[in-house]
């Protein structure tokens, strides 16, 4: 059964014709099989990314995505959106930048429109040492091949000219790094595009199928226990996000990952008035206007560990001030709606893509608060980590042991704090 | 928002405290003894459980001590509130 229509120009007139009744399914809704070669432990934007690349790079169309709500439900749904690859160290960007370069095709790749805008980041800089670690970041950007610049608060004031840029602020704006290449993108389509994607190369996508427990022969995986009975594996990939630690407890690993709710919020539509991503790591509040005119608004993590996705409203107030600071115009737009998601942080801010100790299983989580942007070249280096047994190039530096060698990756300030 | 009844303050705002993560963490006797991974264990691996979970707090804008706290990490719910160097009480006392 594949009932997939290719989207074009012909397609859309052809059903706008027949009033849109017949649409075919975007994917099925298979029964599991009995096994699979590879098994991949959550449905959001990185499963379902690592799925489309087994499939597509490395010919393994045997794969079951596993997700226990519905595709997107989790952080791929609850965040931000923003895409950015300016990361000081050269490992985060060689990973983030190979993530911008598949996002710059991916809509065509999957044929499907994955909105993404480049409409360019800035990340503020209230004070000195903002001003020297956000010049420090921009040259290694450019060392590293990434489109970073500098701005003086003239520049920032070009590129937005709605944000305050007075010297009498209580934390000025001094100055931006920016990178015109980054932006936002749409995410249920990441997550709907390569569903969609990967079901066509044969990949199973089961939803409402929990994992309850991660069967083992000796040193090795040999399957799941879900909420729709056993099913057989020779390789897993855990990719749960905030769940991870759950998940790898599961197979007795214990992780450097904590759990933290991470809330946004959006306020009422309005004109479009801002186009660009404005981030301060500083004072601490990031926003971009979606194409619905809502102002999309985030910061930073509640202090406790928490699976509740949910927050504290302290959270919510203290990144209000800090946007009303620097956009007073915004001072009296409503808010329609906040929620939280589950993020899994790393004690160095980076993520964990790699093998584990046990035999066949596989772990890519610890993305954080900024897992986000890295959605696509995230599933392609984990899906070569999976299918070959190795490490890609890119993510070797992201491995579990990094922890026990010392050689982490910490991106905490160092990326602007705000992912 | 949470409620917390700090042992020396009574119940004040969350926003007084600040969360020191998980609690009951000794400190290698001796940690020359440790190779790279017990290190390692020490230093970054952390339980993360879904459910009841005993976590370090300190009262940063009162009286600034650090006490023992066990949360659901689901409802939130506090469970038990102790002073440093205690064990969590048993489930149902």
């Amino acid at each position: 059964m594949r009932l997939m229509t290719r989207f074009s120009v012909f397609s859309l007139a052809r059903n706008a014709a027949t009033g849109h009744r017949h649409w075919p399914r975007q994917w099925r809704s298979p029964e599991p099989r009995r096994s699979y070669d590879v098994v991949i432990v959550g449905g959001g934007g990185h499963g379902l990314a690592t799925a489309y690349y087994l499939a597509r790079e490395h010919g393994i169309g045997n794969v079951a995505v596993l997700e226990k709500g519905w595709l997107g439900g989790g952080n791929t749904g609850r965040n931000t959106t923003i895409v950015r690859s300016n990361y000081l160290w050269d490992e985060s960007a060689a990973l983030y930048e190979l993530s911008l370069k598949l996002w710059e095709s991916l809509s065509r790749e999957l044929n499907y429109n994955v909105m993404f805008s480049q409409r360019g980041v800035l990340n503020l800089a209230h004070n000195l040492g903002d001003v020297r670690a956000g010049r420090r970041r921009a040259e290694a950007n450019r060392l590293n091949g990434i489109d970073s610049h500098w701005l003086g608060p003239d520049g920032v004031a070009k590129v937005c000219p709605i944000l305050n840029t007075s010297a009498s602020l209580r934390y000025p704006v001094l100055g931006s790094t920016w990178q015109p290449r980054g932006g936002v993108a749409r995410h249920d389509a990441v997550a709907w595009g390569y569903a969609r994607a990967a079901d066509k190369l044969g990949v199973d996508i089961i939803q409402n199928c929990e994992v309850t427990g991660i069967r083992r022969d000796g040193g090795a995986v040999t399957g799941v226990e879900t909420t729709r009975g056993f099913i057989g594996a020779k390789k897993i990939g855990l990719v749960a996000a905030g769940h991870s630690s759950v998940l790898a407890e599961m197979a007795g690993l214990r992780l450097p990952i904590q759990s933290h709710p991470l809330q946004a919020l959006v306020s009422e539509p309005i004109k479009p008035v801002l186009d660009t991503v404005v981030m301060s790591g500083a004072i601490h509040v990031y926003v971009s206007q979606s194409d619905k005119g809502e102002l999309v608004i985030g910061a930073g993590i509640d202090g406790y560990n928490s699976y509740a996705q949910r927050g504290s409203f302290h959270i919510i107030e203290g990144q209000m001030a800090a946007l009303v600071e620097l956009f007073p115009i915004f001072a009296r737009l409503r808010m329609l709606r906040s929620w939280g998601g589950i993020v899994d942080v790393c004690p160095d801010a980076s993520p964990i893509i790699s093998k584990t100790p046990v035999g066949g299983l596989y772990i890519n989580a610890g993305w954080g608060t900024g897992g986000f942007k890295a959605t696509p070249g995230s599933g392609f280096v984990f899906a070569h980590t999976v299918a070959r047994d190795e490490p890609h190039p890119v993510n070797a530096p992201f491995s579990l042991a990094r922890f026990t060698s010392g050689a982490l990756i910490d991106e905490h300030g160092a990326a602007a704090v705000a992912h | 928002m949470l409620l917390i009844d700090c042992p020396w303050c009574g119940p004040r705002d969350e926003v007084e405290f600040r969360c020191g993560g998980q609690a009951h963490l000794a400190r290698p006797a001796d940690p020359m003894a440790l190779d790279d991974r017990q290190w390692a264990d020490y230093l970054f691996m952390r339980d993360n459980p879904k459910g009841p979970f005993a976590e370090r707090w300190v009262h940063v804008a009162g009286c600034r001590r650090w006490f023992n706290l066990q949360r659901d990490t689901v409802t939130h719910r506090i469970i038990a509130v102790y002073p440093m160097g205690e064990q969590p009480p048993e489930p149902g006392s």
